[in-house]
C-alpha cells in the first residue's frame, strides 16, 4: 500500500493543518510517512504545496516523482492545476471551488473549472460555502480534506485521532466543529460520487 | 526509545538535546529556523535551562557557542548557508583554536533558492576549515548524527559541521530517539594557551589540525554512515551523497537495475573506500545535493580516461536541488507519463500581507522620491524585499544582510544623492549598525529608513534584538537628533509621512527615519495567545 499526496493552496490557507491531520492518521495506522513542507518566503500569500507520502513499506524520497501522485488535495482551484505534472494517470484531484484572488492576472474562473473537468477523476467542492453554512468559515480546509476521504487509506477513527491531536488544545468546541466539517466534506463526496 | 514525528530540523535539535547540549545559539534563517524554535519549546531544554535565546547575528552566535565550548560545555550553533558567510571568521578560526566542550555547527543550505539569494554549498566551508562534516540522508540520520557528533568533536577537540538542505530540513518523518545523556560540567581547557591565536600558537594549532586530517578520514572510512551496497552490474558505480541517496533509491525502485552504490554521509571523503569502489566499476556517476564537490575532486584537472559523470558533465543539472526525475534521467530510466501545467495557471509570488506597515512606508517613499526619479533605493533582506515586486516596485537592491546602508553610502560617494537605504529592524541590528557608523563618521548624504515591525518577520516572528531601543542605538552611533525622525506608517498618515521623507531627502547628511508599526502577523498571533490564556483562566476559576 502506498499513497502519494500533493497538498496545494496559497500561503495562509491552512494546508499544513490538512497535512498534520493526515500525518497523525498515518501514525495511528502505524504507517510510514514523509511529509515535505514549504516554510519561509512563499508562506506570505504565495503558492504553497506539501508532498505527503504514506506507505507500509520504507519511503525513500521526501518528494513525489512526476506522474506518480495518487491524489491532489487543493484548497484553491487554480493552485490544484499547478501540480498536474505530478498527478498519475488515474489519480484524483479534489479541490475547493472558491478562488483566492490576490494577483492581478488571475484567470477566468470558468476556464479554471473546465481545465479541472478535463481530468477523468476530479471533485470540485464549495468548501467555503459549506463551512459558512456551518458558521465555521475557518474549517473550509478540513471540509476539502473530508471530500478526499474516499481516496485515502484511513478509517474514521484515524481522522478523529488526527483532529483531536491537532485541535485538542484549542478546546472541545473547535474539535467538534472540525469533525463536523470533515463529515460534511465526506457527505458531499458521497452525493456526487458514482 | 520513542518514535516521534519530526522535521529534519527538529530531529537535529532533539539529537543535540539528548546528547547533553548546554546551549544553542542562532539567528533565524530559512531553512534553519525550526532548530532553535524546537529547542525553545522543548520540555527537556526548559528543565535543563539550556541556553536558547536568539543571537543578534550568526557571528555573535558562533562566537558565543565557542565561548560555551571553552568553558567545557556542549554547544551548538545553527544558521542558514549565507549565515555562515557572516560567521565564517569565527568558524574558520574555531577549527584552529579547537574546542573544549563539544561544538556542533549546523548549517542548512537552500539549493533551488526557495528562500535565499544563492545556493552555496556549505560542505566547501567545512572542507575549507578542515573539519569533519556529517550530511544526513534522512530524519533518523539527522537525529543520530546530532547525537553522536559531540563525541567526535570532543575526541579530536574540533568543531563538527552538520550540513542539511531545505528538503530534509522541512520534511517530517518518524524518528527513534535514544536515552538522554548528562550535560558536561563546566571545566577550563586543559591547555590554557589553546584559544590564544597569536601566530606562534596558531601555527602549532594549525599543524595539529593538519595532522588530524588522516584521523578524520579514517573516521569516515569506518563510519556506519558511509557504506557500499553491492550490485551485480559493474558497468556503472553510483556514489550518492547525503539526501541524493533517497532520490537514487526512489528511481531504482521502479526498475531491475542493480548497480553497486557507495553512500557517503560523512566527510572528509573516505578515500580508500572510493578507490576500492571505483576500481570495481567501469565508470562512476556522482549524485550530490548541491555543488559537484565530490565529483570535482574525483575528476581532477587531468581528466583521466576513467569516466566520472554527474553535474559537471551535464548528466545532472548544474544548479538547483536534486530530485528523482533528475536522477532517473541520469540513469536512463524512463519517467512515468505526466501532464503539463495548463497555460492559464498564473504565477503567484509571495506578497506583503494586507495591512502591512512596510506597504505604507513604500507608498509614501515612492511619492517622496517621484521628483528624483528611479534607481536610488538600496534595500535589504526581509519581508520588505517583496517591495521589489508589482505593484510597489519600490526598491532597487537586495544583496546581503546590512548591505542597504553601506551600498547607499557607496552610491552617495559616487554622486547618487540622495541615496536611500531601506532596512528592517532585525536586519539593522544584525549587520546595519556598523554601516550606519560609517555613514555618520563621514556625514554621508543618505536617508536611512528603518521599517521597524518589532520582530524578525519573514522567518515567522522571532524576537528582534533592537525592539524598543532603535532610537537609542542610532543616537549612540552619532546620528543627529534633529535628523532622527519617528513615524507611524499608516494610511491616515500618508501625506504627513511623504512630507517627512521629502524633508529628510533634501538634507545633505545622515537622516534616519524609524517607521514603527507592529507586524500584522505577530499582532494577530499575540491576540490569539492572549485569548487562549483568558480562556484557560476562565476554565480554572
Amino acid at each position: 500500500m502506498k499513497s502519494d499526496i500533493i497538498l496545494a493552496g496559497v500561503g495562509g490557507q491552512g494546508i499544513l493543518s490538512i497535512a498534520a491531520v493526515i500525518g497523525y492518521a498515518a501514525l495511528n495506522r502505524n504507517l510510514n510517512l514523509k511529509q515535505a513542507e514549504v516554510h519561509g518566503m512563499s508562506q506570505r500569500g504565495g503558492a504553497v504545496q506539501s508532498n505527503l507520502r504514506i506507505s507500509d513499506e520504507e519511503i525513500s524520497s521526501d518528494l513525489i516523482q512526476s506522474g506518480m501522485a495518487d491524489l491532489i488535495i487543493s484548497v484553491e482551484p487554480m493552485e490544484s492545476l499547478r501540480y498536474l505534472p505530478w498527478l498519475s494517470k488515474n489519480g484524483w484531484l479534489v479541490t475547493n471551488s472558491k478562488p483566492y484572488n490576490n494577483i492581478p492576472d488571475y484567470p477566468d474562473i470558468e476556464s479554471v473549472y473546465s481545465e479541472i473537468k478535463k481530468l477523468p477523476n476530479h471533485i470540485i467542492i464549495d468548501a467555503d460555502g459549506i463551512a459558512s453554512e456551518m458558521k465555521s468559515r475557518k474549517s473550509s480546509n478540513i471540509v476539502v480534506l473530508g471530500a478526499a476521504i474516499p481516496f485515502l487509506p484511513f478509517e474514521w477513527d484515524d481522522y478523529e485521532f488526527g483532529i483531536n491531536k491537532l485541535f485538542g488544545r484549542k478546546g472541545e468546541e473547535i474539535v467538534r466543529t472540525n469533525l463536523e466539517a470533515l463529515k460534511a466534506g465526506m457527505e458531499f463526496c458521497k452525493t456526487i460520487n458514482k | 526509545m520513542k518514535n516521534k514525528l519530526l522535521l529534519g530540523d527538529e530531529a537535529l535539535a532533539q539529537g543535540v538535546l539528548d546528547a547533553g547540549l548546554s546551549g544553542c545559539y542562532a539567528y533565524p534563517g530559512t531553512p534553519s529556523t525550526e532548530i532553535m524554535e524546537y529547542i525553545q519549546n522543548s520540555k527537556l531544554a526548559i528543565e535543563r535551562n539550556v541556553h536558547r535565546s536568539w543571537s543578534t547575528n550568526e557571528k555573535t552566535a558562533m562566537e558565543a557557542a565557542l565561548g560555551m565550548s571553552y568553558a567545557g560545555k556542549r554547544a551548538m550553533v545553527s544558521m542558514k548557508h549565507v549565515g555562515l558567510n557572516v560567521a565564517s571568521d569565527a568558524f574558520i578560526n574555531s577549527a584552529i583554536t579547537g574546542v573544549n566542550g563539544g561544538l556542533i555547527v549546523i548549517v542548512a543550505d537552500d539549493p533551488s533558492m526557495h528562500s535565499s539569494q544563492n545556493e552555496q554549498d556549505s560542505r566547501f566551508y567545512g572542507k575549507f576549515a578542515l573539519v569533519p562534516i556529517f550530511e544526513p540522508s534522512n530524519q533518523q540520520e539527522a537525529y543520530d548524527m546530532a547525537y553522536e557528533a559531540f563525541d567526535l568533536s570532543e575526541k579530536y577537540q574540533v568543531p563538527v559541521m552538520i550540513r542539511i538542505t531545505t528538503r530534509l530540513a522541512h520534511s517530517r518523518s518518524g524518528v527513534q530517539t535514544k536515552s538522554v545523556r548528562e550535560m558536561n560540567k563546566s571545566r577550563l581547557p586543559g591547555d590554557m594557551r589553546q584559544f590564544i591565536l597569536l601566530p606562534a600558537i596558531a601555527r602549532k594549532r594549525y599543524k595539529g589540525l593538519l595532522s588530524n586530517q588522516e584521523h578524520f578520514t579514517s573516521e569516515s572510512e569506518n563510519s556506519h554512515y558511509n557504506h557500499i551496497i553491492e550490485g551485480s552490474n559493474k558497468d556503472l558505480g553510483i556514489i550518492a551523497c547525503g539526501l541524493a541517496n533517497n532520490y537514487l533509491h526512489e528511481s531504482l525502485k521502479r526498475t531491475s537495475l542493480d548497480y553497486p552504490i557507495l553512500k557517503i554521509s560523512q566527510y572528509p571523503v573516505p578515500v580508500n573506500m572510493i578507490r576500492k569502489f571505483a576500481s570495481s566499476c567501469k565508470k562512476l556517476l556522482i549524485l550530490e545535493e548541491g555543488y559537484p564537490i565530490v565529483e570535482e575532486s574525483l575528476t581532477g584537472l587531468l581528466n583521466m580516461e576513467y569516466k566520472v559523470s554527474g553535474r559537471l558533465d551535464g548528466s545532472l543539472p548544474l544548479d538547483g536541488e536534486l530530485n528523482s526525475d533528475h536522477v532517473s534521467r541520469a540513469l536512463g530510466i524512463e519517467l512515468p507519463a505526466s501532464r503539463e501545467v495548463p497555460s492559464l495557471v498564473a504565477n503567484r509570488p509571495p506578497t506583503l500581507c494586507p495591512g502591512c506597515g512596510h506597504t505604507d512606508v513604500f507608498l509614501a517613499l515612492n511619492k517622496a522620491l517621484a521628483t528624483y526619479g528611479k534607481g536610488r533605493v538600496f534595500s535589504d533582506i526581509g519581508c520588505y524585499t517583496l517591495g521589489a515586486l508589482d505593484p510597489l516596485n519600490a526598491i532597487d537592491t537586495c544583496v546581503d544582510m546590512g548591505a542597504s546602508v553601506t551600498m547607499a553610502v557607496g552610491a552617495a560617494d559616487a554622486g547618487l544623492i540622495p541615496a536611500v537605504a531601506m532596512i528592517g529592524d532585525s536586519t539593522f541590528t544584525h549587520s546595519g549598525m556598523t554601516g550606519l557608523l560609517d555613514a555618520v563618521v563621514k556625514n554621508s548624504p543618505i536617508t536611512l529608513i528603518i521599517s521597524d515591525n518589532a520582530t524578525t518577520a519573514m522567518t515567522g516572528g522571532q524576537n528582534s534584538a533592537g525592539t524598543g531601543s532603535l532610537e537609542k542605538i542610532c543616537l549612540g552611533l552619532g546620528v543627529d537628533r534633529e535628523h532622527l525622525i519617528m513615524m507611524t506608517p499608516l494610511r491616515k498618515n500618508h501625506d504627513k509621512n511623504i512630507d517627512i521623507m521629502k524633508k529628510e531627502l533634501e538634507y545633505n547628511g545622515v537622516s534616519v527615519i524609524i517607521a514603527q508599526r507592529e507586524c500584522v502577523q505577530t499582532a494577530a498571533r499575540d491576540k490569539r495567545i492572549a485569548a487562549a490564556l483568558k480562556l484557560k483562566k476562565v476554565a480554572n476559576t
